[in-house]
């Protein structure tokens, strides 16, 4: 082994945008050639939500929408949301599981970007968002489910669904850092994602049977305007009225403005948490 | 020689609580220095704060001639870091792990593999080379870890407490690696529990408590400023543990302690031991046990400090093995 001089590679005092970006793909085949080792993260991943799928349309699509193909409309959209917000979970419990394990205090001794570390994780849980849409999506279509309007209306659904997912990912960043083991993010994923994605459009049409209260969180909730965006990009009409017109830039800003507040709280506690820990 | 490490007053608190409350050492390059000490007493911070992973609340540290918290990129060129808690991905196979460490140094990827292959090779890890580092033994992921932080050939390597919780034999292989290096140039600081393991592997010890640097100094002159070994007795009769520990302090030149049922003693030259037996026997005081033994860390402290370690994770005899 030589050390000596030759290690000294002259005076670098930061790493440049292009070393950044390759750092951070670097660690994003880190995130994503994990999968390869740990088959349960695989089956998280494409069985559940095949599975949920299936269960939704065949025990509850025919009570709800009269068939399983009259409810495809409601619940793929609907179910697709639900996993995006299930998924950005796997953010928190990785970084939580990198820290716990001192890979984190690894990767911070190198002389690599301060930044792409928690990149690298984030565009994984992209790539890993964009398999599962379309597992779901193509689940769906082989059960029913139509696209309406365009194929091309695909592309303005799934970036809309991938920039809130990464805007809500930062809670998951947050409870990632504050809780000490991955299986407490979960707990929160499960204690506050089910609510939320249940108090919503997601899988039942938004009607008058229920209280004045109940249903104004349901009408507000962001869960119901990405439901509301993606219904009107891939189904074209809102549900049970194919004559009519469902609005698409109204649902899909208010659901951005939901996830750049939320962001905006969670950002900076995040990094406050960062910096308590250093 | 310069120094490749050098501390000056270092101070780290977390909100009320001191972990540091003044360390300074230094180690020239090429040398190993051993940071020894209790859990708790400051050993993982002072090497977080070198290895630029977290600020110090005041005081000053050069590695490599670079300060630490305004040059943290020059630093984290030069250093390699094996950290308490073997930082290996789990999910990855011991050659990946290396290979991405290869990666984010900026080496080719023909390169990062071939820089790979020859580290496994050395730290005996070749045939595990394709499975998953959470398949590996504890000795092996220490091996591992440790060849991740050698993958860009560091000049400056932190070690902390890299055999904590090794069986015997995985201690003694990491004790070889670690000598290699050395003969290669490499500066390291290590911090251990066990006196024994600077003893064997420092050429310059710094002992710290709660915080502190309370001695330094190389080992021999650490080992007779408190006495080698300690000679232990265990008088039948409890009355006799006063006696006894009068002469056994005479002998030694040096203050006894009593233990319970034991009287204990440093002692620098073990040749003492025949005198002991015969001043005992002329003073009829019966021994249940005699024994002599290396000093252990507590020893070490107590004979520093006036006070023992506040657990017994310095006696390597009290020290379960832990199963990594």
């Amino acid at each position: 082994m030589t050390t000596a001089t030759a290690a000294r590679p002259g005076l670098a005092t930061r790493v440049t945008p292009v070393e950044a970006f390759r750092q951070t793909l670097t660690l994003t085949w880190r995130n994503l050639v994990q999968i390869k080792h740990n088959p349960m993260e695989l089956v998280d991943l494409s069985i559940q939500p095949i599975m949920f799928v299936l269960l939704f349309a065949y025990v509850f699509g025919p009570a709800m929408a009269g068939s399983v193909s009259a409810y495809m409309p409601i619940l793929i959209p609907g179910i697709i949301v639900q996993n995006a917000l299930f998924a950005s979970m796997t953010t928190g419990t990785g970084l939580n599981a990198d820290v716990g394990k001192g890979v984190f205090d690894r990767f911070r001794s190198l002389p690599i970007a301060r930044s792409a570390p928690l990149a690298g994780r984030i565009l994984a849980d992209t790539v890993k968002q964009v398999w599962s849409m379309a597992i779901l999506l193509g689940v769906g279509l082989l059960i029913g489910f139509r696209i309406e309007t365009s194929w091309l209306n695909l592309v303005p659904a799934f970036l809309l669904l991938l920039a809130f997912a990464l805007l809500f990912s930062w809670a998951s960043v947050f409870i990632g850092l504050a809780v000490d083991a991955p299986e407490k993010v979960q707990i929160f994923g499960f204690t506050v994602i089910f609510p939320i994605t249940f108090l919503s459009n997601a899988f039942i049409p938004v009607s008058d049977r229920y209280p004045g209260w109940i249903r104004a969180i349901m009408e507000n909730n962001p869960v119901s305007k990405l439901g509301d965006a993606l219904r009107g990009l891939l189904v074209g009409h809102p549900v049970g009225n194919p004559a009519g017109d469902q609005p698409v830039g109204g649902p899909a800003l208010t659901a951005l403005l939901w996830g750049v507040a939320i962001a905006a709280v969670f950002v900076p506690l995040s990094l406050r948490l960062f910096r308590r820990n250093t | 020689m310069p120094h490749a490490i050098r501390a000056d007053g270092l101070e780290k608190r977390f909100g009320e609580t001191v972990a540091l409350a003044d360390v300074s050492l230094s180690a020239e390059a090429g040398t190993v220095l051993g940071v020894l000490g209790p859990n708790g007493a400051g050993k993982t911070t002072t090497t977080r704060i070198l290895a630029t992973l977290t600020a110090p609340t005041a005081g000053h540290a050069e590695v490599g001639g670079f300060d630490v918290t305004t040059h943290a990129h020059q630093v984290r060129r030069l250093i390699g870091l094996t950290g308490q808690y073997a930082g290996v991905d789990e999910m990855l196979t011991g050659a990946e792990n290396l290979l991405l460490i290869g990666r984010l140094l900026g080496m080719s990827r023909k390169d990062a593999k071939a820089r790979a292959a020859e580290l496994l090779e050395r730290f005996r890890l070749s045939d595990a080379a394709e499975r998953a580092a959470k398949t590996f033994s504890g000795g092996m992921r220490r091996r591992l870890d440790l060849a991740a932080s050698l993958v860009g050939r560091p000049q400056i390597l932190f070690l902390d407490e890299p055999t904590t919780g090794l069986d015997p034999r995985s201690r003694g292989d990491l004790w070889e690696i670690v000598r290699g290096l050395t003969d290669d140039g490499v500066t390291v600081l290590l911090t251990t529990q066990y006196l024994e393991e600077a003893d064997q592997l420092a050429d310059d010890i710094v002992v710290i408590d709660r915080g502190r640097v309370i001695a330094s100094g190389t080992p021999d002159a650490l080992k007779s400023q408190v006495g080698g070994q300690v000679l232990e007795v265990t008088p039948v009769r409890a009355d006799d543990r006063e006696a006894a520990a009068k002469i056994v302090g005479e002998l030694a030149e040096a203050a006894p302690e009593i233990r319970d049922a034991l009287v204990s003693v440093p002692v620098a030259d073990t040749g003492v031991m025949p005198a002991v037996v015969r001043r005992l026997d002329d003073a009829g005081i019966a021994v249940a046990e005699l024994s002599l033994r290396r000093s252990s860390l507590d020893e070490v402290f107590f004979a520093l400090t006036g006070h023992h370690t506040d657990d017994a994770a310095g006696d390597p005899a009290a020290r379960e093995e832990v199963p990594a």
